[in-house]
């Protein structure tokens, strides 16, 4: 058998993955194993495929992925904690023809930013809500999130927690799907490839729906988070697995009549 | 529409000045006494006429960061509300500070601290002037004393904005905001179609990606950034303060008073000249910048300023600073919704002429 080299390998035909050309060059700063850079890449591969790129303004939050604006190459609105949909709902209002999204982690869309997260879906404004559900606050060293398992420990619920003390953890998307002014509500993951790719197809539905305005798209991805939950990437995702997905169960919660 | 004279409240004047002024958006929540102004806008429904936007959010909190989105697209838009209400708006007011752009805030000031009183104040002065969110950062306020006022600051607020791509405050109180009078409305503008080059309008091929943004990580270029909004501010304290003077040619003793209390103060110089104390009136129309210079060159000419505020003494400390010495400052003011009357600031004027 003759020797195979590099450069017969590198051919259009053989080509089974390519970076989006929406994703710029900059190297992540998310943790080994952490969702959120491959939901970074099914968005930005949704906004190239559906050639989005020039009129889309994103709205970041604060959490782990405040610096989103560095990953991908729209134009992009850094908001205060928890004010992403505040932010977006002016920009969709002055600029109804651009397509308006928020990137949220569970502090951030769950805790602080829960009067705006309700009332903008309640208000149905043309928007997606990419919820990032981890079930802790990262970026800030792993401390208890709204979407915190019961008896999950963190570093402000060291001994697990404690519902009676610390209150459930919170669905978003069963209560935000209660809305009128919700047209699609969606549980998704990006653990597996099949996961990557339901989420792809979600997020175009929104992308869909926004432009016929139907009304507020979200669209939950339970993620998993090893650094705080002190997993290595492989177990995070097994555990997550094991216990988030029967607390937050993956699929449609609410789909527009066609 | 046309220049038209009416008789308006001072709240319905700012409502109308912004339609007229061509804004892009407004977003706004409940607050007494400055209500009017949403219910104005809601009733006039610009959206079907010039297109403005205008909405009613569902706290301060989220009003405010609607204006930062709508700022953040180089959109013309406000938010008006009253001191509580301000409180609240804080937080948003410091990311748009930070974030360089330009929008409206009005503040119908009310009497405080915490829910206070529904009657006119001007405890909001420290608030309004020192940045009042975290972090070092100035609003550019302006501080009318009539209706005319109110509606005449809504573009000039607009303009200064845009000009230093930083937000502007119209300082007012619950009584200029309530009370009627004439005002002149100038002609429709048309609301601008431009994409300015810095929004965040969608990126086209041709330029890189906009990233409105207040973060900076690394120190040294946050630091740089600070400077900037320095030389910033120093730029409008050289080019955009704005005051008005009555009687200081010959004026022994000067009452330093803006918006109500300026207009009060201004009857107290009369009764004042008719007992022969030669008084002048500095009425600062800019609270920042404050006309320091103008203050201090005046300290030169008179032996005292009496600076009359509806609050505990705020702007005198800014009186103080611009004097720096140079002259007899103090203060006289009422609190909690009480207004003075003219006679009972002349009394005050001749205690401190007394010493």
């Amino acid at each position: 058998m003759a020797e195979i080299k590099t450069n017969d390998i590198i051919k259009p035909e053989n080509l089974a993955y390519k970076k989006s050309s929406v994703l710029t060059d900059n190297v992540m700063h998310y943790c080994p194993g952490c969702g959120h850079g491959t939901a970074h890449r099914v968005l930005a591969e949704v906004i190239e495929e559906e050639g989005l790129q020039g009129r889309t303004v994103g709205i970041t939050p604060v959490g782990c992925s405040v610096l989103m604006y560095n990953y991908i190459d729209v134009d992009f609105q850094e908001a205060a904690h928890g004010r992403a949909p505040a932010l977006a709902t002016a920009v969709k209002r002055l600029m109804p023809d651009r397509f308006v999204f928020t990137y949220q982690g569970d502090g951030d869309l769950a805790a602080i930013g829960t009067a705006e997260t309700i009332h903008t879906c309640n208000r149905g404004e043309n928007i997606l809500i990419l919820f990032i559900n981890n079930g802790i606050y990262g970026m800030t060293g792993g401390q208890m999130a709204p979407t915190t398992l019961a008896g999950m420990k963190s570093s402000t619920s060291p001994y697990g927690r404690d519902v009676s003390m610390m209150g459930s953890p919170i669905k978003m998307a069963d209560i935000v799907a209660l809305l009128p002014g919700t047209c699609y509500v969606t549980r998704q993951s990006v653990n597996t490839a099949g996961g990557v790719r339901k989420l792809k197809r979600a997020i175009k539905k929104a992308v869909e729906y926004q432009n016929d305005r139907r009304g507020t798209c979200f669209i939950e991805v339970v993620s998993n988070c090893p650094s705080g939950w002190k997993m290595t990437p492989v177990e995070s995702n097994k555990w997550m697995e094991e216990n988030m997905f029967p607390f937050y169960p993956l699929g449609d919660i609410k789909v527009p009549a066609e | 529409m046309e220049k038209e004279l009416r008789l308006m409240k001072g709240n319905e004047a700012i409502a109308e000045a912004a339609i007229r002024a061509g804004a892009d958006g407004y977003f706004g929540y409940p607050i007494t006494p400055q209500s009017e102004i949403l219910e104005y806008l809601m009733e006039a429904n610009p959206q079907e006429t010039t297109g403005m936007v205008v909405l009613q959010a569902e706290s301060e909190v989220a009003a405010i960061n609607m204006v930062y989105g709508g700022a953040a697209c180089g959109k013309k838009v406000m938010t008006s509300s009253s001191s509580p209400g301000i409180s609240l708006k804080q937080e948003g007011i410091t990311y748009i500070a930070g974030a360089e752009l330009p929008c409206l805030i009005v503040n119908v000031v009310r009497g405080g601290p915490g829910l206070g009183t529904i009657q006119p104040a001007q405890s909001d002065y420290f608030q309004a002037t020192k940045g009042g969110g975290h972090g070092d950062y100035h609003l550019l306020v302006l501080a009318p004393s009539s209706v005319q006022e109110m509606a005449d600051f809504v573009e000039l607020a607009f303009d200064l904005a845009f000009k230093y791509r930083n937000p502007s405050m119209i300082l007012s109180d619950g009584a200029i905001g309530q009370m009627m009078e004439k005002v002149w409305l100038k002609p429709q503008k048309k609301r601008s179609e431009e994409l300015l080059p810095w929004a965040t309008t969608g990126k086209p091929a041709t330029r890189e990606r906009n990233i409105i943004t207040s973060l900076d990580l690394d120190p040294e270029r946050q630091e740089k950034f600070n400077q900037k909004l320095i030389a910033k501010y120093r730029e409008m304290e050289e080019k955009e303060v704005r005051f008005e003077e009555f009687m200081t040619e010959d004026a022994e003793y000067l009452f330093v008073a803006y918006g109500t209390s300026a207009r009060i103060c201004q009857k107290a110089l009369q009764l004042a000249r008719n007992e022969g104390i030669k008084a002048g009136l500095l009425r600062p129309i800019t609270l920042y910048p404050f006309p320091k210079k103008r203050l201090a060159e005046l300290a030169d000419r008179v032996r005292g300023m009496l600076s009359v505020e509806m609050s505990a003494g705020q702007m005198v400390e800014d009186v103080m600073l611009s004097v720096n010495g140079k002259t007899r400052v103090s203060h006289y003011g009422r609190m909690g919704g009480m207004i003075p009357t003219p006679e009972e600031v002349l009394e005050n004027m001749k205690l401190f002429i007394k010493g």
